[in-house]
């Protein structure tokens, strides 16, 4: 559920504050000491951990269910790949135009959208997705269609490009790990505890004089602001883009992260991106030669036994070993 | 003058009429019962007060303004602050963050300020701190403030939900059925609690089916029936009223 470690007042161990920067330094550094593949899948992981933390806002903080976050993962990287293509935009100029985009198109989707509740704004979602899907096919005067963007610049800086991949990860791992202390930060705030209100009980949260409506699309509009940057970020990264890229299987995998890494917390999306991305690379180095061919099936039974054994995420392994050693010590 | 003013409120759900014409007045800082066996349509008239959902014809006055079919955060964020009779605590939150969401009408700041943290933003997030504790104390829960909200015992998650009411600082509270399934000994706390809710000047009405409680802490009591209110008075007249007996109290009195 919730870690004490980001709820509690007291001033906990120092440690438990630097775990997550250690963490990420210790990945840093195996990217940068491995092969290029090996960076390149640990920035796709810092990609998806950037938009996992937005959809949390969402799915997890406020309690509501999209499924066609793709739809702005698409305007990110669509607009990245369009701005310095035609316009010649820096990458930077070209990722918060589109995040501007993202933004207004969430807010005019979202305000009718939004009085959907469950499974009707589940479907309205998705179809936003599909919509998007279809836009990004059809208009190939703007988008290239079923081909796709190719040669979009790398990141970069004031006509200063970071070359390869590692320097790339690096940007990558930062902008993740700003992303999660913006959510931390907004979390434990008025703002955060309204959301979290409105997940609890719409009626509880109205009653306290909270503006459901009004929350609900606050949490959609910055959900889509994080998966904007998100899909800007992989058109920089791999220079390419299509509408496969951000299709369904973009839902399905962003899902299986938030639920693995445990929706509704800080850090849950980031740790979720990075074991569903690793997982694969790691069968497919360690099985032996026999199993190579069913580790797709190996790959969901370690799914399912951690859904089924941490049900609340792996980063609640923490608490729940916090949970216990207090409980030992008042019983 | 009257803070809450409800004028011939009545509600229809298709051809049922859950209230009747419903009229009452309640003074400033009084405290005020409203009666009745199941099916009364007490509830409902809670849900038309404070804005759940807009009532078929009538009007309801708050502190001489109209309120009638305003949206319910809306009521809420003048001080019309209500509980409900099914508990409705944010579970995912512990009971300290449960009595923080309640200082939402009273404070300000929402993404920007959250992000920044100014001195302003601290002294605000101080003083929820420091404002929690003491409600939690003031209820009873001072020692309860760091677990789940959803693993308290019942009796515990309902006093919760009036601590965090009193978050909202609320001008009048309207309290549903707080005593439904507590046991004679927590109903005594409660019946204290509320006494003292409304000794500091917070003016409270409550829906009860527990008539020992009403009568212990009620000033003054309607009675509904069958969606029509059919009698208005002290606990003193109410005892007595041969209308009330007939419809409530003439089963219900062995049991008080």
């Amino acid at each position: 559920m919730i870690s004490p470690a980001i709820t509690s007042t007291r001033p906990r161990a120092a440690w438990t504050a630097a775990l997550p920067v250690i963490a990420a330094g210790a990945l840093i550094a195996y990217g940068l000491t491995s092969s290029g593949y090996i960076a390149t899948v640990l920035g796709f992981a810092a990609i998806y951990g950037v938009f996992c933390t937005g959809l949390n806002f969402f799915m997890g903080y406020t309690g509501q269910a999209s499924f066609g976050q793709n739809a702005f993962a698409a305007l990110g990287g669509y607009g990245s790949a369009i701005l310095t293509d035609r316009l010649g935009l820096e990458p930077v100029l070209a990722i918060l135009a589109s995040m501007s985009i993202a933004g207004i198109v969430a807010l005019v989707v979202g305000y009718p959208t939004l009085r959907l509740r469950g499974h009707y704004l589940a479907m309205a979602t998705f179809a936003l997705g599909l919509i998007t899907y279809e836009i990004t096919i059809e208009w190939t005067s703007l988008t290239h269609g079923y081909m796709g963007y190719s040669g979009i610049p790398p990141l970069g800086l004031f006509g200063y490009e970071l070359a390869n991949e590692k320097q790339q990860l690096v940007a990558l791992v930062v902008i993740a790990l700003f992303g999660v202390w913006i959510s931390n930060r907004l979390r434990n705030s008025r703002f955060g505890r309204a959301l979290r209100a409105i997940a609890g009980s719409e009626a509880a949260a109205a009653a306290l004089g909270i503006n459901v409506a009004r929350y609900k699309l606050a949490a959609f509009v910055i959900a889509a602001l994080y998966a904007s940057v998100a899909g800007s970020l992989f058109a920089h990264f791999i220079g390419f883009i299509s509408p496969e890229v951000f299709g369904t299987a973009m839902v399905v995998l962003s899902f299986t992260m938030l639920y693995l890494g445990g929706i509704g917390t800080t850090w849950g999306p980031l740790v979720g991106a990075l074991i569903a991305s690793l997982i694969p690379e790691v069968l497919r180095s360690t099985l032996p030669g026999g199993l190579k061919e069913g580790q797709d099936i190996v790959y969901c039974a370690i799914l399912i036994l951690i859904l089924i054994f941490v049900p609340k995420g792996l980063s609640s392994l923490g608490s729940l070993w916090q949970a216990r050693r207090s409980a030992v010590r008042e019983g | 003058m009257a803070l809450l003013n409800v004028q011939g409120v009545t509600k229809r759900f298709g051809g049922l009429v859950a209230n009747d014409s419903i009229s009452f007045a309640v003074p400033e800082g009084s405290l005020f019962a409203v009666i009745g066996p199941n099916g009364a349509g007490k509830t409902t008239l809670f849900n038309a007060i404070s804005g759940f959902f807009a009532p078929t014809s009538g009007r309801i006055l708050f502190d001489g303004q109209d309120v009638t079919g305003l949206a319910q955060a809306d009521i809420a964020q003048r001080g019309l602050i209500r509980t409900y009779q099914l508990v409705q605590l944010f579970k995912d939150m512990t009971v300290a963050e449960n009595v923080q969401v309640g200082f939402h009408r009273m404070t300000s700041g929402n993404v920007g300020a959250a992000l920044l943290r100014g001195a302003g933003f601290r002294r605000q997030e101080e003083h929820i701190r420091e404002e929690t504790r003491s409600l939690l104390t003031f209820v009873g829960l001072g020692n309860r403030a760091d677990v789940m909200a959803d693993t308290l015992p019942y009796g515990q998650q309902r006093l919760l939900e009036v601590a965090r009411a009193l978050a909202a600082q609320p001008r009048l509270l309207l309290l549903d059925e707080p005593a439904a399934g507590l046991n004679t000994q927590e109903t005594d706390a409660l019946a204290d609690t509320i006494l003292r809710i409304n000794a500091r000047g917070v003016t409270v009405v409550l829906i009860e089916h527990d008539m020992g409680l009403v009568m212990k802490v009620a000033q003054r009591i309607a009675v509904l029936d069958f969606g029509r209110k059919i009698a208005e008075g002290t606990p003193a007249e109410i005892r007595s009223d041969p209308a009330v007996i007939a419809a409530y109290l003439g089963t219900e009195a062995e049991h008080a």
